[in-house]
């Protein structure tokens, strides 16, 4: 017979789903609220979105060209990371923050620790925080929506140390689509949300994680303030916790991968997030709860394998 | 009975059974020579009875069985014996074959006569009756069906599973068998129900075969003890601990066997054997096989006998439409890659399935994302991302702690895998290693 059979063992066929396909799944999934972030800051938003992604991009075919490795851009997954950083920086940054910012969770935190996969924090959260913390001036200068760009307090800020809504906080409604101060993506709630059940329908995402993250902080946030509706619900719309519940803590690399793992991940972004946002010295707390619970993800997952089918205990 | 029973974890492959399921069960042609392996069984391989220059007929044994786990084999035609060599082995390596070249007048041999109806044999006879046709598990894992049924007297067994879900994509050779010959499959259910003594009788059947399920309960409907059972179509629901549990809600208990759990397991083609072997007295000397794939001109579900080389058989099927890219013995989640076409078709041989080269390529591994979807449809419930880390670093110890020993081999994880990791490929690695340790240490 001609040619030559190609032999391997099975199985002999594959899902199509690809890494790049997952990517896509999320760009698409950030759409409404990127799309959102242009609409409320206009040229700011924009210049922000690509000077991260365009960064982000070139940052990783640096790093491997240089070290001679395969390079990935292709995947996608650098395109993710500049765009969730984005999302996550004031509209008034100045042009070398977002770049700072790219360049940070692509080779600092992403391919220091081996590339995709093997960050053991989450890229755009990391690069945020640090960035927070270098330069909080920059990072704290949230501005109000508009081509105007001037400056104001975060709603969360409206809350911090209190046990009710003041009444000159932000109205939920401008919660809910976003006319609030803030980072680019932190805005509107309700684009995040829609953007998190398309991750969800397709598999990308599992429940678990958003859920129990969202869940928790309203249980926490409810009972703090003496079973305040209002008060709940304006501290689930302000601030990161939908941005970080749905799309940062979802991170396959830096969270468990277990099912009840990824439960306890989330229970612990929760706690933690509302301990900092109730009784620290930040109005938000998501950014670092993920970060610490990303660490203590691989212990998670050390403790909680599932049972093996016909496992005798 | 119409209920949707399912297990958890598993993978939806596409089904592409639409090529050969509406296509009727057609005899193959007679060969002029056949190949016939002394070993189409898991256990040890037989020793032949025959010599060069013998004259055989249909259904005389040529092989003789070696130790209780093994299996006899018996001519599939009646001619000369030509020579006793090595061929190519479906599963891998190579295997000792006799060869005969057919007469063309299928004399068939003087033993062979009908057995009788099973109800008025014991369990010892039936049984008897299984071992010396030489029938094994005719879904591809061809464990000697005598071995199966002599059940431990300390097990205590009360639910015999017939499968027919054929969960494997592109198969179906027990569809069509399902519903061709559904009152076969259910005599030798119930014969070998009587045999081993068990009261309950399932027969499970995926629920994208509606027909399939409608010709069983029709053939079923006498008897009240046998429930057709409609599974959920999802793979590997064929998986004997899979089906053990979509059926009776059981779990065999790790590394025991499903007596433990209670049942036993056999596939419908081997039940429609048996009813074959015990109103005939044929032994398992041809079997149905699906010829399917986009390299193949005509797919079919052809019955052929056992020892055909399977280049005569692709050739029946209107030969390589394009050029063909991988030759996979059995379904393409759990077949064997053939390195050429000269293999034969032996007690195993659920199909015959070509792929074009373009098909046949499997993707470049990238990455692992740490997803978490090989860990979510594991049906075993275990982590493979993690094993198969450990694998590739040669740490077996740690891949054993991860419970490496109760993978089943399913392939549902590499299957799903978005970064193409070879996961199955280094689990079984694994497990051959971790094997090969134990038995180092016990000696």
């Amino acid at each position: 017979m001609e040619g030559k059979l190609f032999v391997s063992s099975s199985p002999h066929i594959r899902d199509e789903n690809t890494i790049q396909k997952v990517m896509l799944d999320v760009l698409i999934a950030l759409l409404p609220a990127t799309i959102g972030a242009l609409y409320y800051f206009r040229t700011n938003g924009a210049k922000v979105i690509l000077l991260t992604v365009l960064t982000a991009v070139v940052s990783e075919l640096i790093f491997q060209k240089v070290t001679k490795r395969p390079v990935t851009i292709n995947d996608l997954s650098a395109v993710v990371t500049g765009l969730l950083l984005a999302l996550n920086l004031p509209a008034s940054s100045p042009w070398w923050l977002p770049v700072l910012g790219a360049v940070i969770a692509i080779i600092i935190v992403k391919q220091f620790f081996g590339g995709i996969g093997h960050n053991f924090m989450n890229p755009a959260l990391a690069a945020r925080i640090m960035l927070m913390i270098s330069y909080s001036g920059h990072m704290t200068s949230w501005v109000k929506p508009g081509p105007d760009a001037i400056s104001g307090a975060t709603p969360l800020s409206f809350i911090k140390g209190a046990t009710e809504v003041p009444g000159n906080a932000p109205s939920l409604t401008d919660l809910l689509f976003g006319n609030i101060g803030g980072s680019l993506g932190e805005t509107s709630a309700i684009l995040l949300i829609l953007g998190g059940i398309y991750l969800i329908y397709r598999g990308v995402i599992s429940w678990e994680i958003p859920t129990v993250f969202i869940g928790t902080v309203a249980a926490i946030t409810l009972v703090f303030g003496q079973f305040d509706i209002y008060y709940t619900i304006y501290h689930l719309l302000a601030g990161g916790l939908m941005i970080g519940a749905i799309y940062m803590a979802t991170d396959y690399a830096s969270a468990p991968v277990t099912p009840r793992g990824r439960i306890y991940f989330a229970l612990g972004c929760g706690i933690i997030t509302s301990i900092i946002r109730l009784f620290g010295g930040y109005p938000e707390g998501v950014g670092f709860s993920i970060l610490l619970m990303n660490i203590a993800a691989p212990l998670i997952d050390k403790y909680t394998s599932p049972r093996v089918f016909g496992e005798v205990k | 009975m119409m209920k949707f029973l399912t297990f958890r974890g598993g993978v939806h492959p596409h089904g592409y059974k639409e090529a050969t399921a509406d296509i009727k069960i057609e005899k193959a042609d007679e060969p002029s020579v056949v190949y016939i392996p002394l070993q189409q069984h898991i256990g040890a391989p037989c020793k032949p009875l025959v010599k060069v220059g013998d004259r055989v007929t249909v259904g005389e044994r040529i092989g003789e069985p070696q130790g209780f786990v093994s299996a006899a084999v018996h001519s599939s035609v009646s001619g000369t014996v030509k020579a006793i060599n090595m061929i190519p082995n479906a599963p891998g390596g190579e295997v000792q074959a006799i060869v005969i070249e057919s007469d063309g007048l299928n004399e068939v041999h003087s033993s062979i006569k009908p057995i009788g109806d099973f109800e008025s044999l014991s369990s010892e006879e039936i049984i008897n009756a299984i071992k010396e046709a030489g029938i094994v598990g005719m879904g591809g894992a061809t464990f000697p069906t005598h071995v199966k049924l002599s059940i431990p007297p300390d097990k205590k067994v009360d639910t015999f599973i017939l499968n027919g879900a054929e969960c494997e994509p592109y198969l179906t050779s027990d569809h069509r068998l399902m519903l061709e010959s559904p009152e076969d499959i259910v005599y030798g259910l119930r014969a070998m129900m009587k045999a081993t003594n068990v009261e309950t009788g399932y027969i499970g059947i995926e629920d994208n075969k509606p027909d399939a399920i409608k010709s069983m309960e029709k053939a079923a409907e006498k008897y009240p003890n046998i429930k057709v059972v409609s599974l959920k179509t999802k793979y590997p629901q064929g998986s004997e601990k899979q089906l053990i549990y979509s059926c009776t809600g059981r779990e065999v208990p790790s590394g025991a066997l499903p007596a433990d759990a209670g049942a036993v397991v056999n596939n419908v083609a081997t039940a429609a054997q048996v009813a074959k072997t015990l109103k005939t007295g044929m032994p398992l000397v041809e079997r149905i096989t699906t010829v399917t794939g986009s390299a193949i001109a005509n797919p079919k579900n052809l019955s052929i006998k056992i020892g055909v080389p399977i280049k005569e058989i692709i050739e029946q099927c209107g030969g390589y439409s394009k050029t063909p890219g991988k030759i996979i013995m059995g379904g393409p989640m759990m077949g064997f890659a053939q390195h050429s076409d000269d293999v034969v078709i032996a007690k195993g041989a659920s199909g015959i399935l070509v792929f074009d080269e373009k098909e046949a390529r499997i993707p470049k591994p990238e990455q692992c994302m740490r997803c978490g979807k090989c860990v979510e449809i594991c049906p075993a419930n275990l982590q493979p991302l993690k094993i198969s880390a450990y694998s590739l670093k040669n740490m077996m110890e740690h891949a054993e702690k991860h419970r490496a020993l109760d993978c089943i081999e399913c392939g549902s994880c590499s299957f799903i895998c978005p970064s193409k990791r070879p996961l199955l490929h280094s689990m079984r690695v694994a497990k051959r290693s971790i094997i090969a340790k134990k038995r180092k240490q016990s000696n």
